[in-house]
């Protein structure tokens, strides 16, 4: 079962991936491996693939360095839920297929280390008996990660969804 | 009802009349692109299987580790040579500068355009009326090959600010009094909309450039300058690139330029802006003037103008970095770099520098930097307890004389050996 990971408020992305660890600096291979080598040294170790990561308000602030998201997904992190997000992020985020679900009420009822279940499309989230709805992500977005990431749906239709 | 700055520019350039919380797809005028993200960047053109559309609406700055600090930043730099000369995109090589001042001086950015970079201060071009935002790798290399990207068109928040600059206080300091504000979150998604009025439209480019630059630690998608004052001698505005007296905002903020003093935004929070007074007399390791934020020549002089007969304290580090090779340039001419010299400065390479802590200035387990530029997240510059205090070039200075934090007319009340004069 998916664990997860809740951080505060305001993580910017030199929490998510400090910009000496970027792969233009420590290369494609392990950059992903000092995912908030800061913030929580044992997070790259022990997370596993379908861990579902909890912020607070204005996840994401800071620089636009894609690689912060990137290190996630590559650690096999498919989707974040947060209070608010940071536009840059968020963007981020739909590009590499990894669904920003918004909720302030189920950010502050779960709790770091819970054990939940992620429907990604429906966005139902359980823990154990507890049943929560997310709000699914919007139409242009869901379009665009049905095809796995922005990137995919432009390579596979040569235009942006809704175009 | 009448519109702001940006449905302005984007119903122009979605070719219809859009506003607010409507998607459009657009023509972007220039796509910029950072080394430390090329590498990135070059892999999804390659998966699109794509070269840029229109090449000559691309730029990429060598900037965030120049020149190259190891063989993995070597290696990609020089794969950013080979692409440039390859598909014909114009490359800023090493020294050349901070990718903001540069493409600002090389006329890249114009009034009305788009311009999107990989970097997240994009909205720095907004000084000079350019819808300017950063934006992450894959979004950038759509952008290059489709000659297009999508925005949400943002709400906007006006920001009005009124008046002169008192003596001593700068631009910096009016950007972060209007971080404190609006808050780290309080433009986001949203473009903030810069009013200069009763003789605050006498702030130069420079100025206007470090207000735009630090709309994005609101949050901000955007940080446009309404044109006026020194825009209109320097640039062809179109003529209808106004907002609407009544357009409609988010929020209206108004700050009186009389009335402001020197600020700091101390740790780890860009928006936890105070008087100087409130950390005065902390004690300095490294004092860092430069970055897209205060790297021009009006911020080396401002700092020598402090520093001039003046010593930086024993045990202090001095670092200036000019943003450009040009402003550099300009600094070597006018005498500007002699009289920082003399103080004990050491100059980098035109570039960001420390900036993001890879090189050139890292910080140590519980140094404390006092800096020129626009982040003091935990572990910025390096070790995650070093402390990072922002604040103008002009009390940057000042705090490397004193070897603590400090302001200019501070110095004039320490004792002589104290101030090393």
């Amino acid at each position: 079962m998916p664990r997860v990971w809740k951080f505060g408020d305001h993580i910017n992305t030199d929490d998510i991936l400090p910009g000496k660890y970027a792969p233009f600096m420590v290369g494609e291979d392990r950059f992903h491996t000092f995912a908030f080598a800061h913030l929580r040294p044992e997070f790259a170790k022990e997370v596993r693939p379908g861990d579902i990561l909890v912020f607070g308000r204005n996840a994401g602030l800071g620089s636009s360095r894609e690689y912060a998201p990137e290190a996630l997904r590559k650690l096999g992190i498919r989707a974040v839920i947060a209070k608010s997000y940071a536009r840059i992020f968020f963007r981020n985020l739909v590009n590499l297929g990894i669904i920003p679900f918004e909720s302030e009420e189920v950010v502050d009822a779960l709790e770091d280390g819970d054990t939940v279940d992620l429907d990604l499309e429906t966005g139902v989230l359980v823990r154990g008996g507890e049943r929560f709805a997310l709000r699914p992500p919007p139409p242009f977005l869901l379009e665009a990660l049905r095809e796995g990431s922005l990137l995919d749906y432009y390579k596979k239709y040569g235009h942006f969804p809704g175009e | 009802m009448g519109m702001t700055l940006a449905e302005r520019i984007l119903s122009r350039k979605a070719g219809r009349e859009v506003r607010a919380g409507e998607l459009v797809v657009v023509e972007v005028d220039q796509v910029m692109v950072v080394d430390s993200i090329a590498g990135s960047f070059f892999k999804r053109l390659a998966y699109l299987e794509a070269t840029p559309r229109y090449p000559e609406r691309v730029s990429i700055v060598i900037d965030h580790v120049a020149p190259a600090a190891n063989l993995e930043v070597a290696k990609a730099q020089k794969e950013i040579r080979e692409w440039g000369r390859k598909h014909g995109i114009r490359v800023f090589d090493v020294g050349r500068g901070v990718c903001h001042q540069v493409l600002i001086e090389e006329g890249l950015a114009q009034p009305g355009w788009i311009v999107v970079g990989s970097d997240s201060h994009s909205t720095t071009y907004g000084a000079v009326g350019a819808f300017g935002t950063g934006m992450g790798a894959t979004d950038i290399a759509l952008a290059a090959a489709s000659g297009r990207t999508w925005f949400r068109v943002p709400e906007s928040v006006k920001v009005t600010f009124r008046g002169r600059l008192p003596k001593g206080v700068t631009a910096k300091d009016a950007a972060l009094e209007m971080v404190r504000l609006l808050t780290a979150e309080g433009a986001t998604y949203m473009a903030v909309e810069i009013h200069l009025l009763d003789g605050a439209e006498s702030l130069s480019r420079g100025e206007r450039m470090t207000l735009a630059n630090l709309t994005v630690e609101a949050g901000a998608k955007a940080g446009l300058v309404v044109p006026s004052g020194e825009i209109l001698d320097l640039y062809r505005v179109p003529e209808w690139l106004y907002p609407d007296p009544d357009a409609r905002y988010a929020r209206e903020v108004e700050i009186d330029l009389s009335t402001l003093s020197p600020r700091v935004s101390v740790p780890f929070y860009v928006d936890n802006v105070q008087e100087v007074a409130a950390v005065r007399g902390k004690r300095v390791d490294q004092v860092f003037i430069g970055t897209c934020t205060n790297g021009r020549l009006e911020d080396l002089r401002a700092a020598a103008e402090v520093l001039k007969g003046k010593k930086v304290a024993p045990g202090v580090r001095l670092l200036v970095i000019p943003a450009s090779s040009q402003v550099l340039e300009e600094a070597t001419r006018d005498g500007t770099l002699l009289t920082l010299l003399e103080a004990g400065a050491t100059i980098g390479t035109p570039g960001c520098g420390p900036c993001m802590g890879r090189h050139m200035g890292v910080l140590a387990p519980g140094e404390v930097c006092v800096s020129t530029s626009n982040r003091n997240f935990r572990g910025r510059m390096g070790a995650p307890d070093a402390e990072i205090y922002l604040a103008s070039p002009r009390v940057a200075a000042a705090s490397a004389v004193a070897g603590y934090i400090a302001t200019p007319e501070d110095l004039a009340s320490l004792p002589q050996e104290e101030a090393h004069a």
